[in-house]
């Protein structure tokens, strides 16, 4: 009895507690929404990783908290509802999954700030925000034209989205645009993340020839498998996605597509702490330093270094676009005439394979 | 198909099927004694992070195997104290066990999810590993997929022709019975579970050591569940759980042969990767549809506790 009439007298006081420290200037409590655990590399890693340069940056003056593993759907809502009612200002949602949760949520809470990845749904305090992987993936392929001896890349993917497919024709575009005998395969592996899975994606399309590897899916899976097969042939090179994993494959993996999410993380925060928020639709590149390339592998020549750095460079300053015209179809129709590139819309609808594509697309 | 190919399919199928049959196979005597344990995938998830744990720290894979079975004999004897000893139902515990397991290897495997390990030589079999097509598919693998072969043999064996398989089928069947003439039921069926747990546990080892070769939550992706869907649709037989467990791989590997190869299909992404479920669940309803065997062969007193005293 003593116990609880002192729980009692302690939980009185956390409430009166409570209500005195709302009168202090708090730090504004940022919250975040990941769909697969942290881990150590991938694309909620990578999210992560810009939680905690913004959180840096803005040392004092936020807080963040996150939650992973959050699945889409439903629970999202309930999880980004929680976040709010626990004091949270500002919400990153970073899966297309959670588009309709959060906007359901922006719609309830209008004083309150959101941000969702990837998604299309925007609203007064609901803002989107995205990377053109496409140009890092662009480059990629670049690589691979030069170093392929098969004539070969295999894709392994998980689901055909439009950001999965620009990834794939970009490759494809880059590599052909150095090798116009190049072909693409790819395997659809119906999982964002199942390394047992994304293995033996790899290896089946490393027994069928080809000898560039690459993956949009979240491990390490492919990467392993390519620089484990890499002691049977050496010509066998992968490059990543979303994460820099060369520490997986240091002889076979020769640079990959890396998001870095914290200026955008850092500059939208500040935004709406100062008032001067008025709406986001980012859809930053290579120029806004939300893609970059990770460090090239020693096993890329010098040559084609020089290349990449080049055609980085044209990129940046929009001189070069991964899909400027003629972009051809795989059935050989044309999409885009040449003399000009790819609008952004035309990018977002994109559901088919460019030309040199060896797969067929699955219906969706 | 060329040779070649059909070998690769092959050799990709097995590799595919091995987890699902190491841990198919445990959780089938498991539930013979009359126990269901649902706990299969976190087993697993447990028993792959310690043995990538152990691994990575003697780099003997076979200590790995050890510390994974172990992992999982200890998941499994938390759930037969749960649901023998103290009674709490088996279907709660299993799926507690089974959510428990997947958080505690995340937890756990936490440092480890940034290391590697270099993947096993297969252990080559002289002679036959040269036979053509057949030679590199079936004898050129690692020594846990013999193993996966050998222990399907001593499940049946075991089962069929041995008087402690009786018994531990008779407890599954009447325990009351086999109470009665003097079986200690309880016990029977603590060391039927703990089996089930040290082959889930190697199965999870297979996973983390042998297959991907990584250790990353959630790695098992569902495979356990997988196992636990085989062990009743092939009717408790456990030839029919190997083969639904390779029919399952197959579906996998044959579909993705056929993606990577460009041939012309014009079937949805999500039927194919569905198929392995579908053509699995059809093949074996169709092969165990005889009523009155899946009577003969289900355990009649499974999921329910056991009481002595009573």
């Amino acid at each position: 009895m003593q116990r609880l009439k002192s729980s009692i007298t302690l939980g009185l006081g956390l409430l009166a507690g409570s209500s005195l420290f709302a009168a202090e200037p708090a730090p504004t409590q940022v919250g975040f929404v990941y769909v697969s655990p942290v881990g150590d590399a991938g694309w909620t890693y990578q999210h992560d990783q810009g939680r905690k340069e913004m959180e840096k940056a803005m040392a004092g003056k936020v807080k963040t908290n996150f939650v992973e593993n959050v699945p889409e759907g439903a629970d999202a809502e309930r999880v980004i509802r929680q976040m709010i009612t626990g004091g949270a200002k500002i919400v990153f949602t970073t899966s297309f999954g959670y588009m309709n949760p959060t906007e359901k949520v922006a719609s309830a809470f209008p004083d309150k700030f959101f941000f969702h990845a990837t998604g299309y749904k925007t609203g007064k305090n609901m803002g989107i925000y995205n990377a053109r992987f496409y140009e890092g993936r662009y480059l990629c392929g670049v690589i691979a034209g030069k170093m392929t001896k098969s004539h070969v890349a295999g894709y392994v993917a998980a689901f055909p989205i439009p950001e999965v497919l620009q990834g794939i024709n970009a490759f494809t575009e880059g590599m052909r645009s150095v090798d116009p005998k190049a072909e693409v395969r790819v395997i659809w592996v119906n999982s964002w993340f199942d390394p047992g899975k994304e293995r033996e994606a790899a290896l089946t399309l490393i027994s069928q020839g080809a000898d560039m590897l690459t993956h949009h899916t979240d491990s390490t899976a492919v990467v392993q498998a390519a620089e484990e097969k890499h002691k049977d042939n050496a010509n066998l090179y992968s490059f990543s996605y979303h994460s820099d994993m060369s520490k997986y494959g240091p002889k076979s993996c020769l640079t990959g597509t890396t998001h870095l999410w914290g200026d955008f993380y850092t500059r939208t925060v500040k935004e709406v702490l100062a008032g001067t928020w008025k709406g986001t639709n980012v859809w930053g590149g290579i120029k806004d330093g939300m893609i970059k390339l990770a460090p090239l592998n020693a096993a890329v020549p010098e040559a084609v270094k020089k290349d990449v750095t080049k055609l980085e460079k044209e990129i940046k300053e929009g001189k070069r676009h991964p899909f400027a015209g003629p972009v051809v179809a795989q059935d050989g129709k044309e999409l885009v005439p040449k003399g000009r590139n790819m609008t952004d819309a035309e990018l977002g609808a994109m559901n088919y394979y460019v030309k040199g594509v060896a797969s067929t697309l699955p219906k969706n | 198909m060329a040779p070649g190919l059909v070998s690769a399919v092959l050799f990709a199928t097995i590799v595919a099927g091995t987890p699902l049959i190491l841990t198919a196979l445990g959780e089938l005597v498991t539930e013979k004694s009359g126990v269901l344990n649902l706990g299969a995938e976190g087993i697993m998830s447990v028993g792959a992070v310690a043995a990538f744990a152990v691994t990575l720290n003697t780099g003997s894979p076979l200590l790995g195997i050890v510390a994974g079975m172990v992992a999982g004999m200890a998941m499994s004897a938390l759930f037969g104290f749960a649901a023998l000893t103290l009674q709490a139902n088996q279907v709660a515990s299993g799926l507690a066990l089974s959510i428990f397991g997947v958080g505690l290897s995340a937890f756990v495997g936490k440092p480890y999810e940034s290391q590697t390990l270099s993947s096993v030589a297969p252990l080559k079999i002289p002679l036959l590993s040269k036979l053509p097509v057949l030679g590199h598919a079936l004898f050129e693998q690692q020594a846990l997929v013999y193993f996966s072969w050998i222990m399907l043999a001593v499940v049946a064996w075991f089962l069929y022709r041995t008087r402690w398989g009786l018994v531990l089928r008779a407890v599954g069947e009447t325990p009351v019975a086999a109470h009665a003439i003097g079986y200690n039921v309880l016990r029977i069926r603590y060391l039927a579970a703990i089996f089930g747990g040290a082959m889930a546990g190697i199965g999870g080892a297979f996973l983390s050591v042998f297959y991907t070769p990584l250790w990353v939550e959630g790695m098992v992706a569902g495979r356990g569940w997988i196992s636990l869907a085989l062990v009743v649709f092939a009717t408790w037989r456990p030839l029919r759980v190997m083969l639904g467990a390779y029919l399952f791989g197959g579906a996998m590997i044959t579909q993705m042969f056929v993606q990577g190869s460009g041939i012309r299909l014009d079937i949805p992404a999500q039927f194919l990767s569905a198929l392995p479920y579908l053509a699995t669940v059809v093949v074996l309803v169709l092969i165990s549809r005889n009523r009155s065997t899946i009577r003969l062969n289900s355990p009649a007193s499974l999921g329910q506790p056991f009481m002595p005293d009573a």
